[in-house]
């Protein structure tokens, strides 16, 4: 057992994927010699040479598209898009061929492989480094979405995703890179992709959450537990897509009140999919209106004013608070 | 039935006026007002300080991750004072010294810096494009401001930078492809700064040169040698020259180098050598062009270090005028302007609750 920052993390999931399977290649932009530009991918290049960790020329398009390719011809391809806001460049290459290229040639040739992308605000970056898209990939039939919370987490699911038959977006939260550190067992560990989890216990209320808003979340429902006395039940999702709603359906059904946090700007944002499925599933269960707590509907604003636009501990607070009172 | 050589395009030219020493070849010397060439030093000076107290500043934490200009100073101005006011100019991320010259307040691009977005406010008469930082993803607005400008029959001309590495871009080849198409007043400002962060040029494309790859488009190229000012300028002022005379785009790769980091988020210790850097100090393009307005007797040594010296001061205060427009810019609600003409009703809803106590979930 380690401590581990998620950093750290991602990189021991590397490498031992690498150790394990020949056929894993990393590729992107910068993530040789320097091993990328927040260092996920370090040391990796002198390990196992430029053949596998390949710094690419910057071109988000070919990455990807190359990528599948990989993937279609025998390797396991995990590419780096250098933050997730690049990764437009690449989309017609996602949504045209990564998504659906299972699909397209009746299961002849699917598509192992692995989008890696940091993303998210809070770390004072510049314009178009701070946005939180997993909605753009989740809506895309045939893609799977992964946004671990934590550094043991993020191993296991890293770890889950290269083995993944499908493709798979794996979204790093970059305020959780080096936020805090957790043991990671050296042995292996998978947590399987779709399955999401209770990352707290509770029976006053159900939270969903994930990402950089899971630890916040928990530290909210901690506090209130303290305070107050009111027990919050925290799903962390891990997979966004395709959603494992059984987790929270329960929990729902238990606590009769429900609230989403998220970090996405709101409308048409991943907590609509999330308060459907409650309505669909669990709408007689319900005790009051069910809340979100999200980004507002704007542009994520230069970092002087992104904590600003960040759900943090008082606005989650709030909207524990209105879930309970209504 | 033959199989024999085509001449498919023009040979490429590599310009230099101007060697390390200052020595000029007089031939290809132009033609510039006195005033005007002590004007482009002033701003280079300009930038380099300005740079530095960037620097500075970010490493104090009172700034975020910046792209540091120093030793493209040549490059920028070089090409943008070909252009006039009325003419476009379209960034990337690295081209302060090429605001500098197109009149941009420093203290507008501090509050850039320091995270407000105040600072990109793009003043009433300017035809400046905001920093672009997705890489490439410029090139294809400064095609489409001079497909206006033809449609329009006006005879601006688009300006637009960027590195080497976005000429890997899709974006770069499809906004080549459609100036070259039609023949619009683009010019295409390559500056080859050797390195796209830690990627060296050489492990960017095959292509012995960048300026080459105009020709693939029916553009015409050249490489200059980028810390070069008069070099640089005179293949601008001849782009320049033949997009204004509807002649079409150019694309101009100036050969120059990143002396600092790639953004203050980088360690370049990690990937290129220090003995390379200092090669390539010898090369800067100030003290070169400064060697030459001394040996042309427009500034004497004593004027130049005066003029470094006033440099200096202009900027001391640039912090402190910052900081004071930072204590009047408005709060967090400054996030919902300019989101869309009129605020969607929505929006004006979170608008409201934002800085209230009432519960954010009043969909109204």
């Amino acid at each position: 057992m380690a401590e581990m920052t998620m950093v750290e993390a991602l990189n021991h999931a590397l490498r031992q994927e690498m150790e394990r399977d020949e056929s894993v290649v990393v590729l992107g932009e910068d993530v040789g010699e320097v091993g990328g530009v927040f260092r996920v991918t370090d040391g990796l290049v002198d390990e196992f040479g430029e053949d596998r960790v390949v710094d690419t020329p910057v071109a988000e398009a070919v990455i990807v598209g190359a990528s599948l390719g990989m993937a279609v011809n025998g390797l396991r391809p995990i590419c780096e898009m250098q933050f997730s806001g690049f990764s437009y460049h690449a989309m017609h290459q996602i949504e045209n061929h990564v998504a659906r290229f299972r699909w397209r040639t009746r299961g002849r040739f699917p598509a192992p492989m692995v989008i890696r992308m940091p993303y998210g605000a809070g770390v004072r970056a510049l314009e178009h480094h701070s946005e939180s898209r997993e909605v753009f990939f989740s809506h895309i039939p045939g893609l799977k979405v992964v946004i671990p919370s934590g550094p043991r987490l993020a191993r296991s699911l890293l770890v889950s995703a290269i083995r993944d038959p499908d493709p798979v977006i794996f979204m790093e939260p970059k305020l959780l890179y080096r936020q805090f550190r957790e043991e990671v067992p050296e042995d292996e560990e998978a947590h399987p992709l779709g399955e999401s989890r209770v990352a707290r216990e509770g029976s006053d209320l159900t939270v969903v959450a994930w990402g950089a808003m899971l630890p916040r979340t928990v530290e909210v429902a901690e506090e209130i537990a303290e305070e107050e006395g009111i027990e919050v039940e925290v799903v962390d999702l891990l997979t966004v897509s395709p959603l494992d709603s059984k987790p929270f359906t329960e929990s729902v059904r238990k606590t009769g009140r429900a609230a989403v946090v998220h970090e996405a700007q709101r409308s048409w944002g991943p907590g609509g999919e999330i308060v459907a499925r409650i309505m669909e599933d669990s709408f007689w269960y319900l005790e009051a209106p069910i809340q979100r707590i999200t980004a507002p509907d704007v542009p994520v604003p230069f970092f002087a004013r992104e904590e600003a636009y960040l759900p943090d501990k008082d606005r989650i607070r709030k909207g524990f608070r209105a879930a309970l009172e209504a | 039935m033959p199989r024999e050589e085509m001449e498919v395009a023009p040979p490429l030219e590599y310009l230099s006026i101007l060697d390390e020493e200052g020595d000029l070849d007089q031939e290809l010397e132009p033609d510039l007002d006195e005033e005007e060439l002590v004007q482009m030093y002033r701003t280079m000076l300009r930038a380099r300080r300005f740079d530095k107290l960037l620097l500075e500043w970010q490493r104090g934490g009172r700034i975020g991750t910046f792209a540091p200009v120093s030793g493209q100073e040549a490059s920028q101005i070089g090409a943008m004072s070909a252009a006039r006011d009325e003419d476009w100019f379209v960034p990337s991320f690295r081209e302060i010294a090429a605001f500098l010259w197109r009149g941009g307040d420093p203290v507008d691009m501090t509050l850039y810096n320091a995270g407000w977005n105040e600072g990109v406010a793009i003043p009433e008469d300017a035809r400046d494009f905001p920093i672009s930082i997705p890489v490439a993803s410029q090139l294809p607005l400064a095609t489409g401001l001079a497909y206006a400008i033809r449609l329009r029959g006006e005879d601006d001309v688009a300006m637009t930078f960027f590195g080497d590495g976005a000429t890997s871009e899709g974006d770069f080849h499809e906004a080549l492809n459609f100036a070259g198409t039609f023949q619009l007043p683009v010019v295409f400002v390559c500056q080859n700064n050797q390195w796209a962060i830690s990627v060296p040029r050489e492990r960017q494309t095959a292509s012995e040169t960048l300026a080459q790859k105009g020709l693939a488009y029916g553009i015409p190229g050249i490489q200059v040698d980028g810390n070069d000012i008069l070099a640089v300028r005179v293949a601008a002022d001849e782009a320049v020259k033949r997009a204004r005379a509807g002649d079409g785009p150019t694309l101009v790769e100036c050969v120059t180098y990143r002396l600092k980091v790639h953004t203050t988020a980088d360690d370049p210790s990690r990937y290129r050598d220090e003995e390379e850097v200092e090669r390539w100090k010898e090369r800067d393009p100030i003290p070169r062009f400064r060697r030459y307005l001394e040996k042309k007797g427009i500034l004497d040594e004593g004027e130049a270090d005066e003029m470094t010296d006033s440099v200096e001061e202009e900027l001391g205060g640039v912090w402190e005028e910052a900081e004071e427009r930072i204590e009047t810019l408005g709060g967090p609600d400054v996030m919902f302007q300019h989101v869309y003409a009129d605020l969607p009703p929505h929006l004006e809803r979170q608008r409201k609750w934002f800085g209230t106590d009432e519960e954010e979930n009043d969909n109204g």
